[in-house]
């Protein structure tokens, strides 16, 4: 109990307060994180819930509010409220949870706050210090401002789609939302600077975070890009060139093994080296057609008789066993694993990654746990809230609405 | 309204990232006003980094050639490689040698001065150089400092070497990102692993300098990336937490979008992208192609019949766009209210009228490689405003300030570390070769 005590005082965003107001993954993975580290994050749903409530994954399948795998895991230790933003007395609500709140996260579009009286000028009104961090499709202004994305068409404007993927086929996008969730740790950023400044110059502010712009902005393979295909008359700096197109004859891509793929990655010259070690062919280097070292590795008429030696060893080994001897002589490979290989993964395992979560209807399940390790200010585990868990705690407890006032609001649909 | 100061302004960060994910995180801190200082080696040329410091030339033809300004590595290609000068913006280099005593002095006279030390190498170059975070904080008890690993600084995978594709592979992203009809083979690789463990480090690094304001007191941050990026594989992550159940890659579709794909349009390779979020914008899209009864046909009746009867809808789709400009397709979808982008080749990206009209590029003028736009700053603040304010350093190109400024070396003293190699522009390993050079043709 004592030792809880002094974990919560250390927790680094403590006296941080939010108010998100959300929908989808960008804005509530954003407020996870702020969340785990020890941020007060009120999350306000409509009425009927967060449409998060209603995708899937469910235990056994069967589609439940306050059992979607994916709002649970982005919602963890959230106080959960309801109101109708577009209602008058729904409004008058959230002006009344951001008087005390350092940020308000919304994502209803260009627009949509302000004609609801809950525009950033009018909010400042009420809470000068106030962040507003709105998060939309393509920003708040411009062309595109109301136009519909989903991850695969955020991926496609990016730019980053059109060389994934290989030459005879259509461009094949990223799995599942991981973009959405690329742009939420990115807003968790914008987030805390406009809380920083906040706290420390006392003027809070409107961020405009456009999801394309974050998306166009980052520096994955899309944004290396995007500065080599400047620097050559703006060719494209890539084709979509399947598993190969970072390779010289170092192997470099996905392989088959014995019981499924590995991953190798072309790098280093000195790969190279650490690979032939690992395949016992070092006398290779001996030979005519390897000298010099490294400019043979550009030779692409041995590409072939490497890659031959490197199927060959991959498929007498197992995808573990593959890793083991590579990385024994730091040569990267790993393995290609399933979500069962990850969870029975002995690094992860060992390093206590996943973290149990209990959750009264849902049931326990294990949760992916800290995304970094501060020694100091630590990680907390917690479950996400009910459907207007926290009405009562927070509208009457911290705010000073009467019961009746509670239940009258709840039969005019504004809770 | 005059800006007031940016959110980091003043906060002095020793960036010893590499590759990708590291420079991106000081990309971040260095567009939010913190002072970036590259520590960097005239001994050790990191090829993944600066590229090589003698670009040989069989690269050039290839698709690594593309990294140099028209293909041409120039005298001193560490100042043209793509990579680096894509994630150099609002940085200073400065270069000493942390193998030697007095290279370890200097590195711990500029500790002293900092704020923050962020570096992504492989978990035992800090070991080895012995400046980990019980040494340094010995040095200044006040410094945070953000490891951000591959794997983590613990664990049995505490000594691999990776890259973002590497982390990516083992936490199962790989696995189910490939065409469905094939194997994981038959993708390119992915590196998005990258850009999520530097925005994490950033958020990392925030939070520590926000308890610091108000505690007084530094701490170390170890960042496993793999661990971080398992989170964005949420629903398959979570299936087999709560079902057992191993998900398999679905390609471009999604069951609660449906139909959602990439379709052809005319010219070569161009394609665009279409996603239909409910029942409604289906029923938009068969209006939008012309073909208001595939609504109502009952194989396409709700996003899972949908789904389960692509493969029959995407011909009728496809029929449609084959033809038509993927900007074109784009605009009429979205004003009948259907999700749809197009697939953006890299040259598009830079013409896109929406980007280009909120002044989302910035230019760049760099000495040694050229005038060239790049993306800016990816956060819109309304009062602290972002924008790039310095150019990609050259290598050791703050040298000066570095040493005399910052550190108080004399005129004298800064000679004689120019002699001994501390300081220099000019990698050790190229400056022989060319020394040698000329001997070699006479």
């Amino acid at each position: 109990m004592m030792q809880q005590q002094l974990a919560g005082d250390v927790l680094a965003l403590s006296d941080v307060t939010v108010v998100d107001i959300s929908t989808g993954i960008p804005g509530s993975f954003c407020s996870k994180l702020l969340a785990d580290f020890g941020a007060d994050v009120i999350k306000v749903e409509p009425p009927q819930g967060d449409p998060t409530r209603s995708l899937g994954p469910f235990p056994g399948d069967v589609p439940h509010p306050e059992k979607s795998g994916l709002f649970l895991h982005l919602n963890t230790n959230k106080r959960g409220v309801t109101l109708d933003p577009s209602s008058p007395s729904g409004q008058v609500l959230l002006r009344r949870l951001v008087g005390n709140a350092d940020l308000l996260i919304e994502s209803f579009g260009p627009g949509k706050m302000t004609d609801w009286g809950l525009g950033y000028e009018e909010l400042a009104k009420v809470n000068p210090r106030l962040v507003v961090l709105s998060i939309s499709n393509c920003g708040q202004w411009g062309p595109y401002k109301d136009f519909k994305l989903s991850e695969l068409t955020l991926y496609a404007l990016g730019g980053t789609l059109h060389h994934t993927g290989i030459p005879e086929r259509e461009p094949v996008k990223m799995a599942l939302t991981v973009i959405q969730f690329q742009m939420g740790q990115v807003a968790a950023i914008a987030a805390m600077a406009g809380v920083m400044v906040s706290k420390w110059q006392g003027v809070g502010q409107y961020i405009d975070f456009s999801l394309f712009e974050a998306q166009a902005g980052t520096i994955d393979r899309g944004g290396i890009n995007i500065l080599t295909s400047a620097y050559n008359n703006r060719q494209p700096a890539i084709v979509r060139a399947g598993p190969d197109s970072f390779r010289t004859i170092q192997p470099g891509g996905v392989y088959p093994c014995a019981d499924g793929y590995v991953q190798i990655t072309s790098g280093r010259p000195e790969w190279f080296k650490r690979m032939l070690k690992t395949l016992r062919r070092e006398d290779l280097l001996l030979e005519e057609r390897y000298q010099p070292f490294p400019d043979c590795l550009y030779r692409a008429d041995l590409k072939d008789e490497i890659d031959a030696l490197v199927f060959e060893w991959t498929l007498q080994h197992t995808k573990r066993e593959c890793q083991e001897l590579a990385q024994a002589n730091e040569w990267p490979i790993t393995a290609v694993s399933t979500m069962e290989d990850l969870f029975t993964d002995p690094h992860f395992r060992g390093r206590n990654y996943f973290v149990p979560i209990s959750h009264p209807i849902a049931g326990e399940f294990e949760y992916p746990g800290p995304p970094a390790l501060p020694a100091e200010t630590p990680w907390k585990p917690g479950r996400a809230p009910l459907l207007g868990e926290h009405n009562q705690e927070i509208y009457c407890t911290q705010l000073g609405y009467s019961l009746e006032d509670l239940g009258r609001m709840r039969e005019q649909g504004v809770i | 309204m005059s800006a007031l100061p940016l959110p980091l302004k003043g906060l002095r960060v020793i960036d010893m990232t590499v590759v990708w994910a590291g420079p991106f995180a000081t990309v971040l801190l260095g567009d939010m006003g913190a002072e970036l200082v590259r520590v960097e080696s005239l001994q050790y040329v990191d090829v993944n980094t600066r590229g090589q410091a003698m670009v040989p030339p069989a690269m050039l033809t290839g698709q690594g050639g593309q990294s140099y300004p028209n293909r041409d590595p120039g005298p001193r290609p560490w100042n043209r490689y793509s990579q680096f000068n894509q994630t150099g913006r609002n940085k200073k280099s400065f270069t000493v040698d942390l193998t030697k005593p007095k290279g370890r002095e200097i590195f711990f006279r500029l500790v002293q001065q900092s704020d923050v030390f962020i570096e992504n190498n492989a978990a035992d170059v800090i070991e080895n150089l012995n400046i980990t975070y019980d040494v340094l904080s010995k040095v200044n008890p006040n410094l945070i400092m953000m490891s951000l690993p591959a794997f983590g600084r613990t664990g049995p995978y505490k000594h691999f070497k990776a890259y973002g594709v590497i982390m990516e592979a083992v936490i199962g992203h790989t696995w189910l990102r490939t065409y469905p009809d094939s194997d994981p083979t038959s993708t390119t690789a992915s590196f998005m692993a990258d850009a999520a463990g530097g925005a994490s480090a950033v958020f990392a690094i925030l939070s520590a300098l926000y308890h610091r304001i108000k505690t007084g007191h530094g701490q170390h941050i170890d960042m496993s990336q793999s661990e971080n990026v398992t989170h964005y594989l949420s629903q398959a992550l979570m299936d087999y937490s709560m079902n057992g159940r191993v998900q398999e890659t679905m390609g471009n579709r999604d069951p609660s979008r449906a139909p959602q794909g990439v379709y052809p349009c005319a010219g070569e390779d161009m394609w665009v992208a279409i996603s239909c979020g409910s029942d409604l914008e289906f029923r938009c899209l068969c209006r939008a192609m012309g073909r208001p009864e595939l609504a109502d046909d009952p194989r396409f009746r709700d996003s899972t019949s949908r789904y389960k009867n692509q493969d029959e809808l995407d011909p009728e789709i496809m029929v449609w766009t084959l033809d038509k400009d993927h900007y074109e397709v784009f605009h009429t979808l979205q004003q009948a209210g259907v999700t749809a982008g197009p697939v953006l080749t890299t040259p598009e990206v830079f013409d896109d009228p929406h980007l280009l009209s909120r002044g989302f590029w910035e230019t760049i003028i760099h000495p040694e490689a050229g005038t060239h736009v790049f993306p800016g700053p990816i956060i819109e603040m309304a009062k602290t405003p972002l924008h790039i304010w310095g150019r990609q350093p050259l290598l050791g190109e703050h040298n000066e300030y570095v040493y005399k400024d910052l550190l108080g070396y004399s005129d004298a003293e800064f000679q004689q570390l120019v002699s001994e190699d501390y300081i220099g522009d000019t990698y050790i390993v190229a400056r022989e070769r060319q020394q040698v050079q000329p001997s070699l043709d006479a």
